[in-house]
């Protein structure tokens, strides 16, 4: 019987599947379910604090729209006791999860505010996440803002977290910094337990026919994973910290991969929205059965194998293996 | 016991007694008294239990005739029951109070009394109402002020129970109403040691119940009825009794003392008003005032109206009493005198004249005279100065009797001349008049400060909020008074220690600070800095400042509102401002109670609400700067005239001043008799309230015509035309090519009124036009429009001067042609972004200049009708639409009948005109007779013979031909349009409606459907959609929207349309043009997005796409002509729903609040939603595919 069992973030987790940050994680019976189809840990879907801005500021203007204006109508929306306006529901969620599973939980945030993500990290660690996902999902589009400066504002953040959370943290970067060793080496100085490659950011499209921008959705496949694997096998032995592998895992191939790669675990989501959740536990038996034909006695066996420092030719990952890929067509 | 001190107004406070002592509330809306029904609703919504522990049951009706016939079965089966309403509600209630009275029956009516329609409708407060139901049986019980409305509900609910006569308590609308005032609290204690909780059982144990069944409710016959009729004038003759013994008990709990018949003033007074509501306290206030001054005056607040007591009104007058005036706030026309004083003189007579106890006081002395008055007519003001000219009047030989006070009747003479510099106004009050709009939240922010003072100071406040009948751009004046004694001053202010003007604009407008009193302060939001601000200021504020030694401060709001993310609310800024320098508390305290009243208002809508609010208070204070006002005038800017000169004289001198606010100062002899106004007045008014305005991009422009399709207020307008035009064209004019191929040659141009649009921007959304190097710049686009005002305003009157083109050359069926037609229906005061005036202005743009239309009341009646301006107009020729608003519920039946005098008349015009054949020539008479009125040119021709009949029959001298000439034009087309809400149409109208349809006569009905009551605030309707929250359904709809187009096309012979302009503009003018053609009822139901669907209406066109995608709004149209073809009537006109419901609904906060805060439910109810839109879909789709054979069986009479 082979070994699926990894260790991220401090966590010993059955095996390396893990649901990702995803609306899979709005409800509980998904989550309950998961569980059930063998996943052994669950990220929640992130709480942004943005939108609890925005749609605070945006149930302000609504409900006052028009109010104290006519003398026959000095309002024209009932207003209720209480809104589920900030993080509670999303912390009721956790809290709802957490009862509800034995895997462990992992909160996800996203801030704009250092106040903002410092309480809100709090209130996860309070309402019992057994780590926490920070999402540093920014874009920039000021031409003035260095990329130092940037980065020094995440580590910054990062440590002023660290310092008021006790549970585990992991960041989730997006692939689009200059140097990311670098980066990812101050991030795990500045606290971070792991780090999670990567974001994927939804790109806007254009309609054609109406000239407009229109949000996209498009859901990750396979060939998404050698973005985050590429990146885990170079950092992996080089800065210090447990690697998750999101983006692109669909197969136990993936999966192994990613731990090949040097990740202690995958993330799973545009799977599972697909399919649905009951491919966890197919995923689990095809990854046994690779280990199984493989030889392979344990996950731990072979994480980390394949990563820039344990294979043969390092630099397959890098720059002469774009000049190879492109010689060959 | 200490009392809790709480500040509310009128309606809240009749509303919690009334909540605590009810089983079963049932109500409707109706202003100003649907705010009583709001908060029993959600009270109830919340679980707020009754004094008993059980939470009321509450339920809105169709009508208020259908919420006292709830109320009458609901009694009838033994619960406490109770309703809220006024005015013509009231009315539709008065066949079942007669019922409840007769039958004994303990319940009580709350009535925030309202001016009842006649010449005019009025929203506005008087005692017409109330008095029309007199003779119902039901005791009348007034209120004078906030507190007595507490405690006369109280009173009400008290002694119905032991008296067994039914109450009806009522107090003053729009002032008691309306007016913040701090007030004592009645506790559950004070409450339930007044109700006799034996009382409640026995009311129980006489209900109906199968278990002791009996009878009530027979058919009597001569022999009997009157006798049994009089078996209940023991309960009424005991009744003033329980009343005051209730009274007496209230004032033994609670300590306030009241008599059935109130005196206030000296025990040896020789003057005396008799009078009842809001204004016998002004006038008892102004009593104690004359009385400290020397003279010997009193008042008689009468309480206990009806059954009315004469011993107890007799009692009340000191013995010295030698001339009574009795004011009535009502009028009778042709009555011998008002109620009251047809009641005071009944009294003081027939008391007299019995000679009997305790009317002894009067045995040596001359009867008192008695004189009577009007005041107050919908809500007319009556001050201090008022009552004192009635008090002087009194001292005259030979006084007015059936005098008027407070205006200047100059046609009959029976007003009182009075001083307007006299007022009684407490020295310690501080008194503070603010100018704002509705949009800067400038009333929210002063009820907020009476909150504050009323509630955390031992200091009294009291508030009133004057409103202008404009639903975009409005102006709002706050009254605030503040003081350590109550305030009992229900009047405007007219001498403020304070004032404030949010709205620099206003002051070119308006005459802001008359209200300043020598000394006092001006605060003004201004964007110039305090250097600049005088010699931006109109001259006339100069001269008031200089003259009245004003100390004057400035802050820039708008600055600091959009540094803290506030946007156009400056309210929070404001009232910062406000505390700082009005001392009416310490600063320090000022700003945390701010705040903290910021967090409790606020708070629940999330901590970034507050966070923003907070940093507006912080930052308020530094940017507010004194100005240092010169010795002499200096500006070169003048006050504007209310209209241009060049606007007809009626305009100049009539509307003008009421535009301005000044409509106080015209005499009787300025207004019509009959309540008849011209049209075509709004195009005066020039509001100025956009910020930005539309401008035409020439070179992107496809000429579609959406933009001036969409545009609900009629600013943007189109023109084909002669090239000569060009000549004479102001600078800056700019004209293409027209590409029409009708129009070979000729020029075009679009424009846009800069000073009557309210800047909505839908036009903008529709534009399809983008510019292919810059797709963000369409063929329209907003800018500023203060620095192209002037230029935009040359440029529109000219193109005001190009006629439109003969619509006889051209097709109306497209979109594009439509828009080169001018709307008679322009510059309404509706909201911006209004989703309905689209429809109406598209409506007069086809058939403008000959229709007739019937409104119901709501939004359209009272932006198309409500003084000063109405938006309805004529086409060059003189010819426009002809509108009248008759009520609320019977506008079907209104139209119906205009329809049937249109047919009589040109039936008889008919018969008439054969008659003249020898003199007018066979053919004439014939082509006339036989005329095809079906298109434009059809009915230019029949108009011309029109003429011409009338001239050649001005030649004949004959009776029949002077008959003919009167009816001739009755031979052209003519249509009539009934148009009116949901509210109306699926609620209130729906008999009538469903009645006129029934007819088969040729009307057309267009529903405006909000899905909501709008004009009220938004109560649910029968069109509400399942899921939406609205007020009377505040935890969502529960159950689907009634389906009135379906129900109507069961009749199969009516035309029916479900239309929706942002999804399908040419399906819109399609239906419209059908239902006009058809010769046969139309019901065309219009999805009229809405400021009560609480999201930004600029993206309503976008809305109503979405309703429609997703099946929340089908499109269709059901044609009975298609029948009579052997086709299917109905053509589905939009796609399978592509989206789900919740895609469309979550856009709107009257679907997404209901996320917030009820998520299982409102995923339950949006599932529900989603199944009632995918069965409505496939019924359509079944009928849409059924075969037809050709007989539809409609037989048009």
């Amino acid at each position: 019987m082979v070994d699926l069992s990894t260790s991220y973030l401090g966590l010993t987790l059955k095996n390396p599947l893990v649901a990702s940050a995803s609306p899979l994680s709005k409800k509980l019976e998904t989550a309950q379910q998961l569980e059930a189809e063998g996943v052994s840990a669950i990220v929640m879907y992130s709480l942004f604090e943005e939108q609890i801005i925005q749609e605070s500021v945006k149930l302000h203007n609504d409900l006052m729209r028009g109010t104290e204006s006519f003398a026959e109508a000095l309002t024209y929306l009932p207003d209720f006791g209480t809104y589920s306006i900030g993080p509670q529901t999303y912390l009721d969620m956790l809290r709802k999860i957490k009862r509800a599973v034995s895997i462990p939980v992992i909160g996800s945030l996203n801030g704009v505010s250092t106040g903002g993500w410092v309480d809100y990290a709090r209130k996860i660690q309070d309402a019992g996440a057994d780590a926490l996902e920070l999402n540093l999902y920014y874009l920039s589009t000021d031409p003035t803002l260095t990329s130092a400066e940037l980065e020094d504002t995440y580590t910054t953040l990062v440590r002023d977290i660290r310092k008021r959370v006790q549970i585990p943290l992991a960041v989730k970067l997006s692939p689009f910094y200059t140097s990311l060793p670098n980066f990812a080496r101050r991030l795990v100085e500045s606290g971070a337990d792991g780090l999670v490659l990567f974001n994927r950011f939804y790109q806007p499209d254009f309609d054609l026919e109406e000239l407009e921008v229109i949000p996209n959705l498009v859901l990750s496949n396979s060939n998404e994973l050698r973005l985050p694997l590429r990146w885990i096998a170079i950092l992996y032995g080089r800065v210090q910290a447990d690697y998750a592998l999101t983006s692109g895992v669909h197969t136990a191939e993936d999966i192994v991969k990613a731990v090949m790669a040097g990740a202690s675990v995958t993330m799973v989501a545009s799977e599972f929205l697909q399919k649905g959740v009951g491919r966890a536990s197919a995923l689990l038996g095809d990854l046994t059965s690779w280990l199984e034909a493989h030889e392979y006695a344990s996950i731990n066996q072979m994480k980390g194998s394949m990563s820039q420092q344990a294979v043969a030719e390092p630099a397959a990952f890098e720059r002469a293996n774009y000049m190879m890929v492109l010689s060959s067509y | 016991m200490k009392h809790q001190m709480v500040t509310l107004d009128g309606n809240e406070a009749t509303a919690y007694v009334a909540h605590k002592l009810s089983e079963v509330i049932a109500i409707y809306p109706i202003t100003p008294s649907s705010t009583m029904g709001e908060f029993a609703d959600e009270w109830s919504a919340l679980g707020r239990p009754n004094l008993w522990g059980t939470v009321p049951s509450v339920i809105e009706m169709q009508s208020e005739g259908g919420a006292a016939g709830a109320v009458h079965g609901a009694l009838q089966t033994g619960s406490l029951t109770t309703t809220f309403t006024a005015s013509q509600g009231l009315l539709l209630m008065i066949p079942n109070m007669f019922k409840i009275a007769g039958e004994l029956t303990a319940a009580v009516f709350h009535v925030s009394a309202r001016t009842l329609a006649t010449h005019a409708l009025s929203i506005f407060g008087d005692h017409s109402d109330v008095m029309a139901t007199r003779s119902t049986g039901f005791a009348m019980l007034a209120s004078s002020s906030v507190q007595e409305a507490q405690d006369m509900a109280l009173v009400a609910h008290a002694s119905t129970l032991e008296a067994r006569v039914p109450f009806l308590h009522f107090f003053d609308g729009f002032r008691t109403s309306a007016e913040v005032n701090k007030v004592e609290r009645l506790t559950d204690e004070e409450i339930r040691a007044l109700v006799d909780d034996e009382l409640v059982r026995q009311h129980r144990s006489r209900a109906l119940s199968p278990d002791h069944p009996v009878l009530r409710g027979s058919a009597q016959n001569p022999d009997v009825f009157f006798q049994a009729r009089e078996n209940v004038n023991s309960y009424y003759a005991a009744c003033p009794d329980i009343v005051q013994k209730v009274m007496d008990r209230l004032a033994d709990v609670a300590g306030r003392q009241y008599h059935l018949f109130e005196y206030t003033g000296a025990p040896d007074a020789e003057r005396i008003i008799v009078m009842m509501g809001s204004g016998a306290e002004t006038a008892g206030e102004t009593a104690k005032y004359l009385n400290e001054r020397g003279d010997k005056v009193g008042v008689v607040n009468v309480h206990l109206y009806r059954p009315f007591s004469v011993k107890h009104f007799l009692e009340s007058l000191p013995p010295t009493v030698k001339v009574i005036a009795v004011l009535d706030r009502t009028k009778e026309p042709g009555a011998a005198g008002e109620p009251l004083y047809q009641d005071i003189v009944t009294a003081v007579n027939e008391g007299l004249a019995e000679g009997s106890v305790p009317y002894a006081q009067f045995a040596n002395r001359p009867y008192p005279r008695v004189i009577g008055g009007r005041y107050g007519l919908s809500s007319k003001e009556f001050t201090p100065t008022m009552v004192k000219c009635v008090f002087d009047e009194m001292l005259k030989a030979d006084p007015k009797n059936h005098f008027t006070v407070g205006i200047v009747d100059d046609v009959t003479h029976t007003s009182l001349d009075y001083d307007p510099a006299f007022h009684i106004e407490m020295p310690e009050t501080v008194r503070c008049v603010f100018w704002g709009l509705g949009s800067d939240g400038t009333v929210g922010a002063n009820k907020n400060s009476i909150k504050i003072i009323g509630e955390e100071t031992p200091n009294y406040a009291q508030g009133y909020f004057v409103y202008d009948s404009k639903k975009s751009g409005q102006v709002t004046i706050s009254h605030l008074r503040f003081g350590p004694k109550p305030i009992r001053a229900p009047y405007q202010i007219s001498q403020a220690n304070f004032v404030a003007c949010h709205q620099f604009s206003l002051l070119e407008r308006y005459d802001i600070l008359k209200y300043s009193m020598p000394g006092s302060v001006f605060l003004l939001n201004s964007i110039y800095s305090p250097e600049e601000v005088w010699d931006q200021l109109p001259v006339e504020v100069q001269k008031t400042i200089i003259e009245k030694k004003l100390r004057f401060y400035t802050i820039n709001a708008y600055d600091v509102a959009s540094q803290t993310g506030m946007g156009g609310r400056i309210n929070t800024i404001m009232q910062t401002c406000f505390f700082a320098i009005s001392g009416v508390l310490p600063r320090e305290q000022a700003i945390e109670e701010i705040k903290h009243a910021i967090e409790k208002t606020y708070g629940k809508r999330g901590d970034a609400v507050v966070k923003q609010n907070f940093e507006a208070v912080d930052h308020a204070i530094a940017h507010m700067h004194e100005v240092k006002v010169p010795a002499s005038v200096s500006g070169k800017i003048t006050r504007r005239e209310a209209v241009p000169a060049q606007a007809p004289q009626f305009v100049r001198d009539v509307l003008g001043p009421i535009i301005v606010g000044d409509g106080d100062s015209l005499p009787v002899s300025a207004l019509p008799v009959d309540g008849t106004f011209p049209t075509g007045t709004a195009m005066w008014e020039k509001r100025n309230i956009a910020l930005e305005i539309p401008v035409w991009e020439a070179d992107l422009c496809i000429q579609c015509g959406k933009c001036s399709f969409v545009c609900p207020h009629a600013v943007i307008r189109e023109k084909v035309y002669n090239p000569s035009y060009l000549e004479k064209a102001p600078v800056g004019w700019e004209a293409v090519e027209a590409r029409w191929k009708e129009f070979p040659g000729m020029k075009y141009t679009l424009a846009v009124a800069p000073e009557d649009c309210t800047g909505c921007s839908l036009c903008v959304e529709v534009c399809p036009a983008k510019d292919k190097s810059q797709v963000g710049r369409k063929a329209i686009n907003m800018a500023a429009q203060p620095p192209i005002r002037e230029s935009e305003r040359v440029k529109w009157d000219y193109f005001l001067t190009i006629p439109e083109p003969d619509r006889t050359q051209f097709s109306l069926k497209t979109v594009k042609n439509s828009q080169l037609l001018d709307p008679l229906f322009e510059f309404s005061g509706a909201c911006a972004g209004c989703g309905e005036t689209p429809y109406v202005k598209l409506l007069t743009q086809l058939f403008g200049d000959r229709i007739i239309v019937a409104n119901a009341t709501g939004c359209s009646s009272i932006y198309g009708g409500n003084l000063p301006t109405t938006p309805w107009t004529k086409n060059s020729e003189g010819r426009g639409p002809a509108w009248s608003n008759s009520l609320f519920e019977d506008n079907a039946e209104f139209g119906l009948g205009m329809r049937l005098t249109l047919d009589k008349q040109q039936e008889y015009a008919r018969e008439l005109l054969p008659q003249f054949a020898g003199q007018l020539g066979e053919q004439f008479v014939e082509a006339t007779l036989n005329a095809d009125q079906t298109n434009e040119a059809g009915i230019k021709e029949q108009r011309q013979r029109v003429h011409m009949l009338k001239e050649k029959l001005q030649a004949i001298d004959a009776p029949a031909a002077r008959q003919l000439v009167s009816l001739a034009d009755f031979l052209t087309r003519k249509s009539v349009w009934i148009l009116g809400g949901d509210g109306w149409a699926y609620d209130i109208g729906y008999g009538g409606l469903d009645h006129v349809l029934a007819t088969g006569r040729n009307v057309n009905i267009l529903v405006l459907d909000t899905e909501v009551y709008s004009n009220t605030g938004g109560q649910a309707s029968k069109s509400t959609p399942r899921a939406a929250v609205a007020k009377f359904a505040a935890q969502g709809k529960g159950l689907s929207k009634k389906d009135l187009g379906l129900i109507a096309m069961a009749y199969g012979y009516v035309y029916v349309a479900h239309i929706a302009m942002g999804a399908s503009d040419q399906q819109t003018l399609n239906a419209l043009m059908e239902a006009d053609a058809f010769d046969g009822p139309s019901l065309i139901i219009a999805y009229s997005h809405c400021i009560a669907h609480g999201f930004d209406l600029k993206k309503g066109l976008e809305q109503q796409k979405l309703a429609v995608q997703s099946g929340a709004w089908p499109l269709y149209r059901y044609n009975p002509a298609l029948a009579a073809e052997g086709k299917n009537p109905l053509l589905i006109d939009s796609k399978e729903p592509t989206i789900p419901i919740s895609q469309y609904a979550y856009n709107e906060t009257r679907y997404r609040m209901l996320l917030l805060s009820n998520e299982q439910r409102a995923e339950e109810l949006m599932q529900l939603a989603q199944s009632d839109a995918k069965q409505r879909w496939a019924l359509y789709e079944q009928m849409a595919k059924m075969h037809y054979d050709g007989s539809n069986g409609h037989e048009n009479e």
